[in-house]
């Protein structure tokens, strides 16, 4: 249920992040979304791709600082109102929003990354109110 | 009973290391008598010192104690420059069978010289710097000290072929060949500086070797720069290698003037070679026992460049109870800082190594860091960058954030002073292959 994301300390200083997706490319790993987050003079990449192996161990040996942690994928209903409603599920349960993203693809699916407090819980809450939480296996299929 | 006589290595006897238990009478007695000719000798050959003990009015028939050492003229590093190259050698260059250099931070190197017989002091205090470290023979052991001008690996090199060891004379640099070199080779102990054996830990752990399953590396000596426990504590927990600091400085002989025993608790000195004293750093006048100060050594045994009351720079202590291995040569603290090291800044003298004891404070394994001191509007700053690791990064901005505050706070309470912090990327504080470099100074202090 739950996505592994590849999260990338990076200076924030000119080229760094260009030299970081040179090094993802001439390892053929293909970022499905990321997101940066920048705190002043340094930033954390966040990526999702299908070869989160591949990128942790290639990015880990260029010598980056880096971590693995989980997200949701949620398929968010294409329509105003739709993230609303996805969120206001989880209000009662008092389980946060730490960071969100969306996933970019070419099926018309609007896909948000999301970064609960609770993922289990948040999940499973979301699936019994209806709402599509992609599976890894599913997400990166064409 | 004769109390923990002869017990370097469970048991066996080292002749070499007996003078270590020689009873403190004698060992005194030794030490007048030896001072008392490399006075004479140094009056008698070298002109520096002889005009110096004029000038104080003062024969070497003066010296007829111990305490008399404290009447005697003050050696420093800038006067090895100012007689460069032999200005301070006391036998001809026909006695002379060695040569070695420092590199000067500025200008000419400083030069040394040894005798056949001052070969011969240097190899057997480096086997006893060995012994008491548990080194025998039958181990296979990786010398990364530098070979060359550098009294560190050739100093060594003697000692260990003295002892029986299989030397490998690898010097320093290299660092995944170093990896390959003690694994198939079966190292069982190194020699080196402990910043680039940490360096060493850090390649391995890239390269997937982990020292305690895959190496035979048991124990280390280390030394040529000032380090900590907590950096002794990250080596032997995060390599298994017991780590041992060894003393020296190649004004005095190089390695050898003094090493840890097994309780690795404070340096013995050989002092049937060296006498030292501890100063004031203001004063220099000798402080009680215990007392922090400088250290200030004079070669006892050494022809070709004997050196007299030499400041060393190293700030340190006698320790004051005997050590319950049973050597009867006294020990000082550990070195964890030279006096040139300290910088001042807005009124405070603070030394790296207090930058590093907040680091590890806050982290609990040694962070790579590097202070950087810049002057704005005529108000010194001070920034310390800081290395992430993968094991300190959390996928959270916020976190990373408060670990940046807490590296601060660590640094204001130990020194008082608030100091930027930057974290950088793992790799982008340049690494030395010898000695680190931890002080980057860009206030212009002359202007």
């Amino acid at each position: 249920m739950k996505i592994r994301q590849i999260s990338i300390f990076l200076e924030n200083q000119p080229g760094r992040l260009s030299k970081l997706c040179h090094t993802l490319a001439d390892a053929g790993v293909n970022l499905s979304t990321l997101m940066l987050s920048e705190a002043g003079e340094f930033g954390l990449l966040r990526i999702i791709t299908p070869d989160a192996d591949k990128a942790h161990t290639v990015v880990e040996k260029a010598g980056y600082a880096v971590t693995a942690s989980e997200v949701l994928a949620i398929q968010v209903p294409d329509k105003p109102g739709g993230l609303a409603s996805v969120l206001s599920t989880l209000d009662p349960h008092a389980i946060s929003v730490e960071y969100m993203y969306a996933f970019a693809c070419r099926t018309g699916r609007a896909i948000m990354i999301i970064r609960f407090s609770d993922l289990d819980r948040a999940a499973d809450i979301l699936q019994k109110a209806g709402f599509k939480v992609i599976k890894s296996s599913n997400l990166f299929a064409p | 009973m004769i109390p923990h006589l002869w017990n370097d290595l469970e048991g066996t006897f080292f002749p070499e290391s007996a003078l270590d238990y020689m009873p403190e009478s004698r060992l005194r007695e030794v030490q007048l008598q030896r001072l008392k000719a490399v006075t004479a000798l140094t009056y008698e050959k070298v002109k520096l010192f002889r005009e110096r003990m004029d000038a104080k009015g003062l024969k070497p028939a003066d010296v007829t104690t111990l305490a008399d050492v404290s009447k005697l003229p003050f050696m420093v590093k800038t006067d090895l420059r100012d007689t460069y190259p032999y200005g301070l050698f006391a036998v001809p260059m026909s006695e002379v069978v060695r040569l070695h250099a420092s590199s000067g931070t500025t200008g000419k190197p400083i030069v040394v010289g040894y005798t056949a017989q001052d070969m011969e002091v240097w190899k057997q205090v480096i086997m006893r710097t060995l012994y008491a470290a548990g080194y025998s023979r039958g181990d296979i052991v990786q010398n990364m000290y530098g070979y060359g001008l550098f009294t560190g690996g050739l100093g060594l090199h003697g000692g260990l072929e003295g002892i029986g060891a299989t030397v490998i004379p690898i010097s320093g640099g290299n660092s995944e060949r170093q990896i390959m070199v003690m694994k198939d080779f079966g190292v069982t102990a190194i020699c080196g500086t402990p910043s680039y054996f940490i360096h060493l830990i850090e390649t391995a752990q890239k390269m997937g070797i982990d020292f305690k399953r895959d190496l035979k590396v048991k124990r280390g000596v280390f030394g040529a720069e000032p380090w900590t426990d907590e950096m002794r504590q990250y080596i032997e927990s995060a390599s298994g290698v017991k780590a041992f600091d060894i003393y020296g400085l190649s004004e005095i002989i190089g390695p050898g003037v003094g090493a840890e025993c097994e309780c690795q608790d404070g340096l013995h000195i050989f002092e049937d070679h060296f006498l030292a004293e501890i100063v004031d750093t203001k004063t220099l006048e000798p402080v009680p026992d215990g007392t922090e100060g400088e250290l200030v050594i004079t070669t006892l045994s050494k022809q070709a460049m004997p050196v007299i009351r030499y400041r060393t720079r190293d700030i340190t202590a006698f320790e004051t109870s005997r050590c319950s291995c049973g050597r009867t040569c006294r020990r000082i603290k550990r070195i964890s800082r030279r006096s040139d090291d300290m910088f001042i800044i807005r009124g405070v003298n603070v030394f790296p190594s207090q930058i590093e004891t907040a680091l590890l404070k806050t982290e609990a394994s040694l962070p790579h860091y590097l202070i950087v001191l810049t002057r704005k509007g005529g108000l010194d700053q001070m920034e310390v960058r800081v290395e992430i690791t993968g094991e300190m990064l959390t996928d959270n901005v916020g976190a990373m954030e408060q670990l940046q505050k807490r590296f601060g706070k660590s640094i204001e309470q130990i020194t008082g002073l608030h100091a930027a912090i930057t974290l950088v990327q793992p790799g982008t504080i340049p690494r030395s292959e010898g000695k680190a470099k931890r002080l980057l100074d860009q206030r212009n202090l002359t202007s």
